[in-house]
């Protein structure tokens, strides 16, 4: 019976609801686009370091997990590589630089990052090969730099950098392509370890001999799921350490916090606004059905069938809009620019839809507390 | 003839802090089935609370309604809830139909709430909509209809599910004199033929032409019943030929100011002096 009032009502009022299905669309679209945004930009932010196929991260202890400040030497990596219950262990070094393209192409800034072929904290190659030498000048590159700028593997490119006062250019051959890899909202090329320190920027020109100097140790265990204990003992046993896993070192990383806590206010504020708006309307609708409701009740039509019917209102014309404001999202995503950082991933879309699907029931909470308050004594002019 | 509806010196008392309102004060009627009674009185005489009481919408104070052998002051919500549902046809001075539902929809919806929707009962509404001279506005909305016919859809909604007992609430208060005539005469007909106890509040006495009874009630009490045909004729007839007063409210047009034996003398005598 609910069930008969509440689409009949709709059907023979579609301008009306549809409407407010446009407002709910609108709203999805938005708290979407935000979450989009969250997702793009924690991805961009921390992508490699997700990725990483290791379980803990090694910093210099005073470093406050920082990767630009975080200095390690060779005699670290060989105490780690010692301790009991790890499995391997890969120096990683990370910069910046630029590609550069003879065919017109603006530069473009990458995330320069050294790795040991072989070991973790390098990326797989999906086409070509992966890095074999830690001296040859060959690089695995970001698959975004390759859709951007049409790279195959067996092309050259040129990395600058500069060192001291001067910009440095260096050629690499490109061995592989990896998937994405972005590191500080950069696209990543992946260099053998001595090859990097020697294209990385650096405040005076190379040629002085020093001890090469790691950011970073990447380790994986031999029980993945003692991951705490590992940290501990690792701390333990070699001095002057921090040892974290991938989440906490990616949580650490300068601004991602408050980056994703503003955003999620963002997202939760829009949600709220979405809770008031369906409230109201939904409220103002039922204060004009008042005495429709009255004489409802007076036929002997239950507490529970008003009720019910209210609800069911509700959570058509928000699934509804949902939906519609779920295509619209997903149509005028494809039409956003590539470089805009927004993106869906299934968990995003389903979790935003399913708050979206929450609100509306909460927003007419209040509706239909009125709706079951209404006397059938309306219906004759009398109240109680 | 056993009666179908009775009250026992029931009263409704509204209590504030500082106020007590005795809105029907001790008021005992009785309703055969097959018979049409007209509720009357001037504004404030507890007719409507009276009829609430008879809905199952309020329950006395002090006193029994009983209805079909259920003593209603006895039920609880949700037993009052089906009893409503199952028991009463309603029809209401305003705010009958349910405006997104047709014309047959509002009839069948005592139906479906009743979960009594067959093929045959849909049959019946059709015969009975058909039979209210409403056939070709079965698909139409309530705003696509006119005053008579919207009371018209209700008094059908009113009887399609066979209650024991059918109410009106001013039927015919937005409705000219000759399509309120036209609608109580039907409601009269439909009352009579299928065996239905019916009681009508009412304001307007020319509409006592219709009814087998007439109970006045007056602060709260029922001050009279006239179940006389021959003076309940008198008394529509009187209330017809009473030359109205202009800009005074419509109840007052409708409803002498003086007690009904009172007026019924006054309009016998003025007959009398007709004739002579």
């Amino acid at each position: 019976m609910s069930f008969y009032m509440a689409i009949k009502e709709v059907w023979r009022n579609k301008g009306r609801f549809f409407l407010f299905s446009l407002v709910i669309a609108l709203i999805t679209m938005l708290v979407l686009f935000i979450a989009g945004l969250a997702e793009g930009l924690a991805t961009a932010n921390r992508e490699y370091l997700a990725k990483m196929d290791a379980e803990l991260l090694v910093f210099q202890a005073d470093a406050k997990l920082s990767t630009l400040t975080s200095r390690l030497g060779k005699d670290t990596l060989a105490q780690v590589r010692r301790v009991p219950g790890v499995l391997e262990v890969g120096a990683v070094g990370l910069s910046n630089g630029s590609l550069v393209f003879r065919n017109g192409l603006e530069d473009l800034d990458v995330s320069l990052i050294g790795v040991e072929p072989g070991k973790p904290g390098g990326a797989p190659a999906l086409k070509g090969r992966n890095l074999r030498s830690t001296r040859a000048y060959e690089a695995v590159i970001d698959g975004r730099i390759a859709r951007k700028s049409s790279l195959q593997v067996g092309d050259r490119i040129t990395i600058k950098t500069v060192q001291g006062t001067e910009e440095k250019y260096f050629d690499l051959n490109v061995v592989g392509i990896t998937d994405g890899r972005q590191y500080f909202f950069q696209p990543s090329v992946f260099v053998p370890i001595q090859v990097w320190d020697r294209i990385r920027p650096q405040p005076v020109a190379p040629g002085v001999d020093g001890e090469i100097a790691y950011n970073i140790l990447a380790v994986r265990l031999r029980n993945p799921a003692e991951q705490a204990l590992m940290a501990a003992r690792l701390q333990s046993q070699v001095d002057e350490i921090e040892v974290v896993d991938l989440v906490t070192a990616y949580e650490a990383s300068p601004g991602y916090s408050a980056q994703q806590g503003t955003l999620n206010t963002q997202r939760g504020f829009t949600l709220l606004i979405g809770i008031l708006v369906i409230g109201g309307f939904f409220q103002i609708q039922t204060l004009q059905k008042v005495p429709n409701i009255g004489m409802l009740k007076a036929i002997g039509a239950s507490n529970l069938t008003v009720g019910f019917a209210v609800v069911l209102q509700i959570i058509a014309v928000t699934f509804f809009g949902v939906l519609l404001g779920t295509l619209g999202t997903v149509l005028l995503s494809l039409a956003l620019p590539a470089d805009i950082p927004i993106q869906f991933t299934q968990t995003t879309l389903l979790a935003a839809m399913a708050s979206l699907m929450l609100i509306g029931p909460l927003g007419g909470l209040v509706s239909v507390r009125l709706a079951l308050k209404v006397e059938p004594l309306v219906a004759l002019g009398l109240s109680s | 003839m056993e009666n179908l509806v009775e009250t026992k010196s029931v009263s409704k008392i509204y209590q504030t802090s500082d106020l007590v309102v005795k809105a029907v004060d001790g008021a005992s009627i009785q309703v055969e089935a097959g018979e049409f009674v007209a509720l009357v009185g001037p504004s404030g005489s507890g007719k409507t609370t009276m009829l609430a009481m008879l809905a199952a919408l309020l329950t006395p104070t002090e006193g029994q309604v009983i209805i079909a052998g259920h003593d209603l002051s006895r039920m609880k919500e949700q037993e009052r809830v089906r009893f409503r549902r199952e028991q009463i046809g309603f029809t209401f001075q305003s705010n009958n139909l349910v405006p997104y539902l047709t014309v047959l929809e509002n009839v069948e919806l005592m139906l479906r709430l009743n979960r009594r929707y067959t093929k045959a009962s849909r049959q019946r509404a059709l015969d009975l909509l058909e039979r209210l001279g409403l056939g070709d506005r079965l698909n139409n909305l309530p705003n696509q209809l006119s005053g008579g016919q919207k009371q018209r859809v209700a008094i059908a909604r009113s009887l399609i599910h066979n209650p024991s007992l059918v109410l009106a609430d001013e039927p015919t208060a937005s409705l000219d004199t000759e399509r309120a005539f036209q609608v109580v005469q039907i409601f009269s007909d439909l009352i009579h033929e299928q065996n239905k106890a019916g009681i009508m509040v009412t304001h307007d006495l020319r509409l006592c032409r219709y009814v087998d009874k007439v109970i006045q009630m007056q602060d709260g009490r029922v001050a009279d019943v006239i179940s006389d045909p021959l003076q309940i004729a008198i008394l529509a007839d009187a209330a017809v030929q009473e030359p109205l007063p202009v800009s005074i409210p419509v109840e007052a047009i409708n409803y002498p100011a003086v007690s009904i034996p009172v007026y019924l003398e006054t309009a016998k005598a003025a007959l009398a002096e007709d004739q002579g």
